[in-house]
């Protein structure tokens, strides 16, 4: 099998991993390798579904013995199986990332023969990377669950971050369609990678060449549409895997139809649902670095996500009591709240304010867009001159300006001349 | 008064030299041209470069804060129109009110060159990633067509990534290249630069890259926006990616020789 067939057989088979992040770690060059990696990670190109590709994403191997419902890779799937060889897959990294294609490898692997033999196989390449090929580059590395703890930590020396997927929120979608994992087998490496990085952390502050262990943290993916939970099961879910297990990420991949297991829905007619998908990460975003809780976001009441409104502004027209919010006045964390000023936003707001008070006009210099912040803000005390509104017409008009941002359905041109041809 | 247009080298340091002779002569100029410029409008003022000069107002931009220099300076990188007048004005209020100025994120002028600053920083950050280099005979060569003068930003990023590689990289805009050889780099003007024809290794290396590319979307999420939005179109006639197969080099888009037979596999596979 030549080297064309083999990384498209494992690139393909590594697609549906959402993690693509090269962040989080800060490494400079170093005579005699190859490689940095800078804290904001770097993206290398966009591929035509619009994600982000930064790192070499590919399988060890996609020789499976799992049999997961919902997986590509399962061992009852008919699909052509593949391995790299450790140097192939070093050589490879090199050479991509010299021409500046990608900022390191995201290295998974199905589950051949064992975990801990997969595990191996993957830390004996890593190695190779970093010792003979000198490569000073970003890595990620799969945990693969069950395998030995020892294993785990070996390869979080090598790797710059790791991540474990909990592949589906909730115990009983797991059991029911991956019947050889289990939860305890995911949450299990997590802890151990938390406890390793924050002792790594520790000891580095005392031995400055103590050994770094998966210096960027972990991450993790759950598949959203696959299995019946609600958005407010999985955002406290995702608060939790925050909160507890002091995660950097967690990714959420809406599911695609890759099987027709009657326990999953049917192939056929099947739209993944990308909007679902959508308002989860506006919502991860709102909970990382907006301040918000899982609670404040979704209850009892709203279990799920409107369609038509991002989760901030739909916040915002349940809490009226909280606006209008006095830019000069208000501080950073309410501001912050506001739809349409992001954390940039913000701190500009929060700058320029010291140099004298801030009027509409001011504002915009600052770089605010208005469209949504206008029903929400007063400057001086005065809302924006001319803006006449009510709670039900903002709420209108929030959702036409969403309407308009969103994919889906084409907006067409009428045209007048419609059928007078002919 | 007579307005005065300040013709200089276009450099940095003569830069510096023409706020060093408006604050001798005590009149604010009101154009900037270049020495090759046609004629303008006001009265004219040639000023030579004088390192000397340039090092004095240097001094007194750090004197202010390290940050405010670093402002200035960068902002003479970006492809601001006029950008000479809005920094001259900077400078004056700089010197004059220290550098909280540059706090006043509302004000017009402040706006406009930070404005301007985002935008080349993103151009930067673009850049970082979607620059392609191709190994043409163990150099490393890359071409681009920013917007505004990254060159100088972009070199220490390249020199710490290939500390072990010899660089090439030609800004097509600003017709200059950095050279990066033994732990060294230097920015040096380069009037017209054509990259040389890949071997096979390389044009192997270039086929393999495009299948990764192809290969890792996903069909059923396909999203040109949402893909435009974050790699602007004008990125893209330079990245192997987006280029035909077969391209002889990156310097000829769209020309596509005729096929050289099927592209052998880099013998280290074999």
């Amino acid at each position: 099998m030549d080297m064309m067939e083999k990384l498209t057989i494992l690139a393909d088979a590594a697609k549906y991993d959402a993690a693509c992040t090269s962040s989080g770690v800060v490494r400079g060059g170093r005579p005699g390798t190859i490689g940095t990696a800078t804290n904001s990670g770097c993206c290398h190109t966009f591929s035509a579904d619009g994600r982000c590709v930064s790192l070499l994403k590919v399988l060890y191997t996609n020789h499976c013995c799992y049999d997961c419902a919902y997986c590509v890779n399962r061992r009852s799937n008919d699909v052509p199986r593949a391995a790299f060889t450790p140097r192939e897959l070093c050589e490879l990294t090199i050479q991509f990332y010299r021409r500046n294609y990608i900022e390191g490898l995201f290295l998974s692997s199905a589950v051949l023969k064992s975990p801990d033999f997969t595990t191996e196989r993957m830390i004996e390449t890593l190695r190779l990377l970093r010792t003979e090929y000198q490569f000073n580059g970003y890595i990620h590395a799969k945990a693969i669950p069950g395998a030995d703890p020892e294993l785990t930590y070996q390869l979080g020396l090598v790797a710059d971050r790791l991540s474990v997927n909990i592949e589906l929120p909730s115990e009983s979608s797991l059991r029911l369609l991956c019947p050889d994992k289990h939860k305890a087998d995911i949450f299990r490496p997590m802890a151990q990678i938390r406890d390793g990085n924050e002792r790594s952390r520790a000891e580095l502050k005392l031995y400055r060449h103590a050994p770094r262990f998966a210096p960027a943290g972990q991450s993790t993916q759950m598949i959203v549409g696959a299995t019946p939970e609600s958005d407010q099961h999985i955002l406290t879910l995702t608060q939790g895997l925050y909160r507890k297990y002091h995660l950097k990420r967690v990714f959420y991949s809406a599911y695609m139809p890759v099987s027709d297991n009657k326990l999953l829905p049917a192939p056929a007619g099947f739209r993944p649902p990308l909007l679902r998908e959508h308002r989860l990460y506006q919502a991860d975003w709102l909970l990382r670095f907006y301040g918000f809780t899982a609670e404040e976001i979704l209850d009892r009441d709203h279990p799920n996500f409107d369609a038509s409104l991002d989760p901030k502004s739909d916040w915002a027209l349940r809490h009226p009591e909280f606006f209008p919010v006095e830019v000069n006045r208000a501080d950073y964390e309410a501001i912050l709240r506001v739809p349409g000023i992001g954390v940039r936003g913000a701190q500009r707001i929060v700058t320029a304010r010291r140099c004298g008070p801030l009027t509409f006009e001011g504002l915009k210099r600052l770089g605010i867009v208005m469209k949504r912040a206008q029903y929400f803000i007063t400057c001086s005390g005065r809302m924006l001159p001319g803006l006449r509104c009510s709670q039900e017409s903002v709420y209108r008009r929030l959702t036409g300006l969403e309407q308009a941002e969103l994919p889906g359905e084409s907006w067409q041109q009428l045209s007048l001349f419609d059928g007078a041809v002919g | 008064m007579p307005q005065f247009c300040y013709r200089y080298d276009g450099s940095f340091s003569g830069f510096l030299c023409c706020v060093f002779e408006s604050y001798v002569n005590r009149e604010p100029p009101t154009a900037f041209a270049l020495l090759e410029d046609g004629p303008t409008l006001w009265e004219e003022r040639e000023v030579a470069a004088d390192e000397n000069h340039a090092k004095r107002v240097y001094a007194a931009l750090g004197r202010v804060s390290p940050a405010f220099r670093a402002f200035i300076s960068r902002g003479f990188l970006t492809c601001l129109p006029e950008r000479e007048v809005a920094l001259y004005d900077l400078i004056r209020r700089g010197l004059r009110e220290g550098d909280r100025v540059l706090q006043d994120l509302s004000d017009p002028t402040v706006a406009r060159v930070n404005l301007a600053l985002t935008k080349m920083w993103t151009e930067w950050d673009h850049l970082k990633g979607f620059i392609r280099f191709s190994d043409l005979d163990g150099v490393l060569v890359g071409e681009i067509e920013p917007k505004n003068r990254v060159l100088p930003l972009l070199a220490p990023h390249f020199a710490a990534r290939f500390s072990r590689e010899k660089l090439l990289l030609y800004d097509r805009t600003h017709r200059e290249a950095i050279f990066y050889v033994n732990h060294k780099w230097a920015i040096v003007p380069l009037e017209d630069f054509q990259m040389g024809a890949a071997g096979a290794e390389e044009r192997s290396f270039r086929a393999l890259w495009r299948k990764y590319y192809k290969t890792i979307a996903i069909e059923g999420r396909t999203n040109p926006k949402c893909q435009s939005t974050h790699l602007p179109k004008r990125y893209r006639h330079v990245m192997t990616e987006f280029m035909e197969d077969e391209a002889p080099a990156l310097g000829e888009k769209g020309k596509g020789e005729a096929a050289i037979g099927p592209v052998p596999l880099p013998s280290r596979f074999s």
